[in-house]
């Protein structure tokens, strides 16, 4: 029985957004603020022959203008997430521009307008140089260079054979193989990218403000200032208006902190949405698979092959990495006996890639659950039923794949009927026929995937073997002042995940009070404790263990105290509604408040040897991680997998290649649920992005390197008449890692819905023989492909 | 030029730039920052106010446009200071955002659609918001608080 886990409860943090009283980047005021815009590079790959700012300089309210080899020179550059030492990024472009949309110079001025004016007055000379923006191209021996001392566009080249993987292919029946692309889109969220810099003089510190969700995010100011870690104060108690792994401003908050250093004064950069979308480098993996898949004549699918072609844009920072986390559940929630997976990162001139929900596992997803669906369709068998027989069964857990990651626990078939008859399948044929006969194309889609959540980031050291990293803390502060009222302490930035409900609600949960008079505040990177941020499905598992364990020593001195004054022994204690009282005599009892006056103030009555006041300090370590990679690439990486099962059904006007979703199902196990309200609208919402990416969504480059859809007119998010009216079960399998048995729920629903789509879109087309496993499915392409009627694959043979 | 407008019931006279958007006079000159900016092109509907009865896009119209108007942002549309509408505390009870950016807008929106029609279908809902973009929610959550703040209303009114 819990008291506030689980339950319903308003959000602690809607109150204030409701009203308007955020407190977004956009929305912080320093006196003297000053204002940058951006130059732009207009084309993908230039030498830069000069640059004249004197016409942008001559302007009224203009205080400067800076290049990129001003910045380089006082500043270094980009660490790099792989082991590229060649390659080296700076904010600002230097002596050559590598994307069409990358900076060349920025102004900073009295105000945003009249820096935006001084932008068009800089004049740039841009010597052109060749480019390449097509991946494959790019990995051929006379590829143009995007980094020229690398040496080659590739950036990562890495094979993995986990288990018997020639042998499963030689005892397999059958054997295909097909392709898979995933365009690259980004999670792309309402509000742009922001940051206000304000460097102190007086007192030696760099304030910063950012709309940011980042790890690491003061380490590497720090390093990149080359100033001393204990000099970055960035706030995270800014609102942050949606991240989903975006945002990542690293270069922004360079550049307005080195100019704040300069001029004295405090500077801010706020993306405007065409600087976001060309030259805030947050889009998403980019990739090409060429799936192998070996099974036998009852659907046991034996072995995959995996290859992976991650176009990584022109920068090598922590977008390649997203290659890595697919390890950790490379079978998908599937008995595969032995995997082939060789990833490979390749630079080209575009926008360099961030990392965005779900950290490349949702492409992943889609090639997996591509594979079910076309072994079943070769085998002529039902997918669902393909999928029953392979997936692990309820009894098989801890249940170890062949790449080292243990799934922790589930029932998934459980999930599966729950799904099955929430989306009434059984007659939903009946409903595709009736479609059909309308005159349109209809086809439903069933996938299982998974979403692992609160990793010790150990891919990492699997794809950069002089990283040693191994795990990535959590921490909590909670402390109950004199009146015995109780705030508790985090360090992160909060994008929407309700981290101030979460932790509210676990310790209300373990000390027996009311979330609601529980304060919970967001620390800054000085006085912060070990944090690595809300990424990958980790808060959860991870804030929520640390809150759970503050809670839990604070609980502990707190019955020191009470036995003491109640004279008797703490284990004799038992917590009631705002004290303890004696187990035995339950009249004997102490109120939170005459505890907290005992600990602040009457040492006279506090127990001998115990220090005064009432805190607590947890810092919460991965569960399950601490290892590095063998050096065949065998690791731990996460600690929980919650599962889901999507069903849809889609119907597509074969004239116009429209897609719409009639109907759209999600069961899923995300463990003990904290907040059902908040649980609800991460899965709907992480399935609407999934949604976006699978149908519309993609940063478009055309031959000549540049960017098509660089506004929201023409990159498009599903508003409410795209997605559907999504319906949920649940269903709770406990991990056995975690406080409450929570697992991670962030990320889920954006894992789970491209795959759907993919899957009910391709349904759609087997009466017409085509297939299409090339994301997004947009309406024009698919209309050409209809009316042409040829095919990306042969439907039924090898 | 000289303005002179009401806003959230409010008069206020300014001095503004011809250029000067409607939503950087609200949020820069007269500090209203909970009406927010998200592309600035008139299609994601974060800015949307309420002008002489109709929400609009306040990134689309010059701040010199509203003069004699009456505004109302999110700011004002609650019952008193402490108070909220009856949306505002529906998408509370629905828990009908996230990240809370969109939410400003997304409640002028459906502010307006109720003023017109207090029993809407949810497609009703969907058409109404369907200018404001939420990255979040999924828009779920959304069409049920306004569905919820419309009953309430109504037997509120009944
Ligand atoms: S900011 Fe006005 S519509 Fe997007
Ligand atoms: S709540 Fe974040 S964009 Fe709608």
């Amino acid at each position: 029985m819990t008291h506030y886990v689980s339950k319903k409860r308003r959000p602690k943090e809607d109150g204030r957004f409701i009203t308007g009283r955020g407190k977004f980047v956009a929305d912080i005021k320093r006196p003297g603020m000053t204002h940058v815009a951006m130059v732009q590079s207009p084309v993908p790959s230039a030498r830069l022959k000069s640059i004249d700012t004197s016409r942008a300089l001559a302007l009224p309210g203009v205080l400067d203008v800076i290049t990129g080899e001003e910045l380089a020179a006082h500043t270094r550059p980009h660490q790099n997430a792989l082991d590229t030492p060649e390659v080296v990024v700076y904010p600002m472009a230097v002596d050559r521009v590598r994307f069409a949309g990358e900076w060349v110079a920025a102004v900073v001025a009295t105000s945003r307008h009249i820096a935006e004016d001084a932008a068009e007055l800089v004049d740039v000379d841009y010597e052109l140089t060749d480019f390449v923006v097509d991946p494959e191209q790019a990995m051929l021996s006379h590829a143009p260079l995007v980094h020229e001392a690398h040496g080659s566009n590739i950036l990562l080249s890495r094979e993995f054979v986990w288990g018997p993987v020639d042998d499963d292919a030689k005892r397999s029946e059958h054997k295909i193989g097909f392709r898979v692309r995933w365009g690259r889109n980004a999670t792309v969220p309402i509000e742009t990218f922001g940051v206000v810099a304000q460097w102190d003089e007086g007192s030696g510190i760099l304030d910063i403000w950012a709309s940011i969700q980042m790890p690491s995010y003061a380490e590497s100011i720090a390093a990149m200032l080359d100033i001393p870690l204990n000099t970055v104060r960035a706030h995270y108690d800014v609102d942050v208006g949606g991240s989903y792994g975006v945002k990542r401003g690293l270069k922004h908050t360079i550049v307005a902190a080195y100019l704040s250093r300069k001029h004295g004064v405090p500077v801010r950069y706020i993306e405007d949405r065409l600087e976001n979308m060309t030259g805030g480098e947050m889009h998403g993996p980019d990739r090409i698979f060429d799936m192998t898949v070996a099974f036998d004549d009852d659907g046991t699918i034996n072995s995959l092959g995996i290859v992976a072609i991650d176009d990584a844009g022109a920068n090598s920072s922590r977008g390649p990495l997203q290659l890595g986390k697919p390890v950790s559940a490379i079978c998908g929630p599937y008995r595969i006996n032995s995997v082939y997976y060789h990833a490979i990162s390749v630079a080209t001139n575009k926008s360099g890639q961030s990392a965005v929900r779900g950290f490349g596992q949702s492409p992943t997803n889609v090639a997996i659950e591509a594979c079910v669906d076309r072994v079943a369709r070769f085998l002529n068998l039902d997918r669902l039923e393909v999928r029953r027989r392979n997936l692990v069964k309820k009894d098989e857990f801890p249940w170890r794949i062949p790449s080292g990651s243990s799934y922790d626990s589930g029932d998934y078939l459980a999930v599966v009927e729950k799904a099955v008859s929430l989306s009434e399948l059984g007659t939903m044929g009946a409903r595709v026929e009736q479609a059909r006969s309308q005159g349109l194309l209809s086809g439903i889609g069933v996938v299982t995937t998974l979403e692992p959540g609160g990793g010790n980031s150990s891919f990492e050291p699997l794809l950069n073997p002089k990283n040693t990293t191994t795990t990535w803390p959590e921490s909590c502060v909670v402390k109950m002042d004199r009146t015995g009222l109780i705030t508790a302490m985090i360090t992160t930035s909060t994008s929407g995940q309700g981290h101030q409900t979460l932790v509210a609600t676990i310790i209300g949960e373990e000390l027996r009070v009311d979330p609601d008079s529980i304060r919970v505040v967001h620390l800054d990177t000085l006085t912060g404790m070990p944090g690595n941020t809300p990424v990958a499905s980790r808060m959860a598992i991870m804030l929520g263990g640390a809150a759970s364990g503050a809670a839990g020593k604070l609980k502990t001195r707190l019955a020191t105290i009470a036995a003491h004054a109640l004279d008797t022994s703490p284990d004799q204690l038992e917590l009631i509604e705002g004290g303890f009282r004696v187990a035995v005599t339950p009249a004997k009892s102490i109120t939170f408040a005459e505890l907290a006056i005992i600990a602040h103030r009457e040492d006279h009555r506090m127990p001998a040897n115990l220090e005064p006041g009432l805190q607590e300090t947890f810092v919460m370590q991965v569960p399950t991680g601490g290892e590095l990679p063998t050096p065949d690439g065998v690791v731990q990486m996460y600690p929980c997998y919650s599962f889901a099962c999507h069903i849809c059904r889609v119907e597509i006007d074969p004239a116009t290649g429209k897609t719409h979703i009639p109907e759209y199902v999600i069961a899923h196990d995300c463990g003990t649920v904290i907040n059902p309200d908040i649980v609800r609208g991460m899965v709907i919402g992480g399935a609407a992005h999934g949604i976006g990416a699978a149908l519309y969504e993609k940063f478009e480059y055309n031959e000549d390197g540049q960017l098509l859809t660089g506004s929201f007119a023409d990159y498009l998010i599903p508003s409410a008449l795209e997605i559907p009216d999504i319906k949920l079960d649940e269903h709770c399998t406990p991990s056995p890692h975690t406080s409450h048995g929570q697992k991670g729920v962030g990320e889920g629903g954006y894992l789970g819905a491209p795959a759907a789509i993919a899957c009910a879109v391709n349904d759609a087309l087997v009466p017409l023989g085509l297939e299409r496993w090339e994301l997004p499915l947009r309406m024009g392409e698919l209309a050409d492909q209809i009316a042409g009627g040829q095919t990306l694959g042969n439907l039924l043979g090898p | 030029m000289r303005i002179e407008l009401t806003v959230n019931g409010k008069r206020v006279a300014h001095d503004v730039e011809p250029r000067l958007s409607l939503v950087d006079f609200l949020r820069d000159e007269l500090d209203l920052t909970g009406t927010h900016v998200g592309c600035e092109h008139g299609v994601c509907g974060a800015c949307s106010v309420i002008v002489d009865g109709d929400a609009v896009r306040s990134c689309l119209m010059f701040a010199v446009q509203a003069d004699g108007a009456e505004v109302t942002t999110i700011e004002g549309v609650g019952n008193g200071p402490g108070t909220l509408s009856a949306l505002q505390d529906a998408f509370w009870e629905t828990h009908a955002l996230q990240c809370g950016y969109c939410t400003p807008g997304m409640i002028i929106a459906a502010e307006s659609l109720l003023a017109q029609n207090d029993n809407p279908s949810d497609q009703d809902i969907r058409e109404a918001i369907e200018g404001n973009l939420c990255r979040c929610t999924g828009y779920v959550q959304i069409v049920e608080a306004i569905a919820l703040a419309a009953r309430n209303i109504r037997e509120a009114r009944s």
